[in-house]
């Protein structure tokens, strides 16, 4: 069966942490740093369990920052 | 690729807080421009309140106005540009309370223009005053003990008002708390902005929005509050759409 | 000239027909006595339908000059007119203009005041017209007419001026100016400018990204003291250039004379005739009138200070620009006030009194 296979790029330095797009996220593909920061002293979020992705693009679409590209591809 | 911000917001860090509404809608107002094939064709006017550097991050035309002014810059350029598309972002203080007369005025004339406008019922930039569209029983630093309407009076639904207006064409409001309300924001948001060029009248989309450091909650918990409480009295939908008879 | 049109009309009509013929692209306005006769007319000529110039009457004179922040900063030729009440409501506009340095034309015709006060004759917001009026540092270029003819001609050459050095120019002008009938030559008509025109004139005006350029932004602000600091320089240096290049002034009969009026607008009638007056009686009294008050012609009455023993400032209003004549003096020559206050104009009889008295 066809299945959507997704990948999330996140933007980290200018992501500010809202956790948005970690509550967006459906089947809890994101989740923010625990003690990394980045520049601006934020944690950021990131894949956490990447291989669950669809590429769905709800945490790019809710992301205030537009910080979050996101790629799809069909896979058998 | 599905999703990209869109080419329009440049890459300047936005000044806003974190999980602050105004960055989404500052995404889908590029998107829709973008779409529409107007980047050279838009002349935009920020307020006076958050969004003053609107400017800085959408790589359209701007003009910074004084505050509460910016439907008066709107409807002087939409008059002397009438193939531009030009439109106006204002907050609930620049627009509801200072600018009452020039948001109202505007609207009645029926200009050709599109206002955005952003409901988070409290002044952000100053650091969390009441605003003319702050509810009953929210705390803010001018009313830290709730808005009480004996000694405030009531919180302003002004989108109601402009429905009410003969010049008025589209008004509308909407949220962008989910996937499913961003993507309702940014088809009025595109409705709008084509019945402006269509020169149908004016145009108002309300943003019900959260400003989380201005309530002091978290931007997941501020989304559910909003739900719970903004949306009881500010009701999400469209008021007024006279664009398809015209 | 041959194809002259000469007509008889009032100095509020004769803004509105010469914003018409040089090209004006926007008007925005509120009614107040003693101007509304600029809007009238306006609405009555429709200009809209022949030159395509936009009027438009607002809410407010908030509104109106706001209108004309966005016009301006559109790249277009747009103007507003009012009297003194409703030009202080227009101040924090116009503070803006300044600062975003906009090219635009503020008409005030002059009525007493403070407050509601009068709708006669005053040239009391003299302060207010050159000395910024709102809050920061800021110079309108401030052109005072004298007759209905500078009425009309003052409007294309406050549109030059403001667009030359990209800031506000001012028209101020008192009750009798703008209400009184003369004859005058009625400008030539211009085009208004095509687009392009516009585009290639104004390459700073938010007129959308044409031909995909970056994008322009007209603001005031700028929250970095330090490049605040670089664009309020700026903005002073230009000023600088407009009072070194800029000022404008009418000498009569001062060749030989002992005494000199300085006045401005209709107060530069009135000593006309107590100059002729004076003379009559023996007394050698000249006039020098600013035709710009800002810039002010200093170095002309620092020059008129080495020769004559006494200057008389004579004014609708209850001291301003006398001010400004002492600075230039620097107490070379005694320097006294004259003028009248509620909206009551000076006789020239009154003035000859004065001056008698005075020196």
């Amino acid at each position: 069966m066809a299945r959507m296979k997704g990948a999330v790029v996140v933007d980290t330095e200018r992501c500010k942490g809202c956790d948005l797009c970690v509550v967006a996220c459906p089947l809890d593909v994101l989740a923010l740093t625990g003690k990394e920061v980045n520049r601006k002293g934020y944690n950021f979020a990131h894949e956490v369990l990447a291989d669950t992705c669809t590429g769905c693009a709800s945490c790019a679409t809710v992301c205030p920052d537009g910080c979050i590209t996101v790629y799809r591809l069909k896979t058998e | 690729m599905v999703y990209k911000k869109p080419t329009l917001l440049n890459d300047t860090p936005m000044h806003y807080c974190p999980g602050c509404s105004h960055g989404v809608v500052h995404k889908l107002v590029p998107e829709v421009i973008e779409e529409m094939g107007m980047t050279d064709k838009t002349i935009a006017i920020s307020p006076v309140g958050c969004a003053v550097f609107a400017y800085k991050y959408i790589d359209v035309d701007w003009q910074e106005a004084a505050h509460g002014r910016a439907p008066a810059l709107a409807s002087a350029v939409k008059r002397l540009w009438p193939d531009r598309l030009v439109f106006t972002y204002q907050g609930d203080g620049d627009l509801a309370c200072i600018g009452t007369a020039e948001t109202i005025h505007a609207l009645n004339r029926a200009e050709n223009i599109t206002i955005i406008f952003i409901n988070n019922a409290i002044y952000g930039m100053t650091g969390g005053q009441m605003a003319p569209t702050t509810l009953l029983g929210m705390k803010t630093a001018t009313c830290p003990y709730g808005r009480e309407v004996s000694l405030h009076g009531y919180p302003l639904k002004i989108t109601e008002l402009a429905a009410n207006l003969e010049g008025t064409c589209y008004v509308t409001r909407q949220s962008v708390h989910t996937v499913a309300a961003i993507n309702r924001a940014k088809r009025a948001i595109r409705k709008a902005f084509e019945y402006s060029m269509q020169g149908k009248g004016s145009n108002l989309v309300e943003i019900v929005s959260t400003c989380n450091s201005g309530w002091k909650m978290s931007p997941a918990k501020a989304n559910k509050w909003m739900e719970e409480n903004m949306f009881e009295f500010y009701h999400l939908g469209d008021l007024k759409d006279t664009g398809s008879d015209k | 000239m041959a194809d002259q049109e000469i007509t008889l009309m009032k100095g509020n009509e004769a803004i509105a027909h010469a914003a018409i013929r040089c090209g004006c692209d926007g008007y925005f306005g509120y009614p107040i006595t003693p101007q509304s006769e600029v809007l009238e007319t306006l609405a009555e000529q429709k200009p809209w339908e022949t030159t395509g110039m936009v009027v438009l009457q607002a809410e407010s004179e908030v509104s109106s000059i706001n209108m004309v922040y966005g016009g301006a900063a559109s790249g277009k030729k747009v103007m507003t007119s009012s009297s003194s009440p409703g030009v202080s409501l227009m101040q924090e506009g116009i503070s803006y203009m300044a600062g975003a340095e906009l090219p635009a034309l503020i008409v005030n015709v002059m009525r007493g005041g403070p407050g509601l006060g009068t709708i006669q004759p005053s040239q009391s917001d003299y302060f207010q017209a050159c000395k910024g009026g709102g809050h920061g540092d800021y110079h309108l270029i401030v052109l005072a007419p004298a007759s209905v003819q500078e009425m009309a001609d003052f409007v294309d050459l406050a549109f030059t001026l403001a667009f030359r050095y990209r800031n506000p120019a001012m028209i101020l002008a008192d009750g009798a100016i703008g209400q009184m009938m003369e004859k005058l030559v009625l400008p030539p008509f211009k085009p208004r400018r095509t687009e392009e025109e516009i585009i290639k004139e104004c390459p700073w005006a938010t007129t959308g990204r044409v031909g995909g350029r970056k994008p322009n932004i007209i603001t005031s602000l700028e929250l970095r003291s330090e490049e605040m600091e670089i664009i309020n320089n700026r903005i002073q240096a230009k000023y600088r250039e407009i009072e070194a290049k800029e000022v404008r002034f009418e000498e009569f009969m001062l060749d030989d004379a002992d005494y000199a009026i300085v006045a401005f607008g209709s107060a530069a009638r009135i000593a006309k005739k107590s100059i002729e007056i004076a003379r009559s009686q023996g007394i050698k009294v000249g006039l020098l009138r600013p035709i710009t008050l800002w810039p002010f012609p200093t170095e002309e009455i620092k020059k008129l200070a080495g020769k004559v023993k006494g200057i008389l400032s004579l004014e609708i209003n209850a001291g301003q620009m006398v001010e400004d004549i002492r600075l230039a003096v620097e107490g070379k020559v005694p320097v006294r006030h004259f003028g009248r206050l509620g909206g009551i104009i000076p006789d020239p009889d009154e003035v000859v009194d004065v001056l008698k008295r005075s020196f």
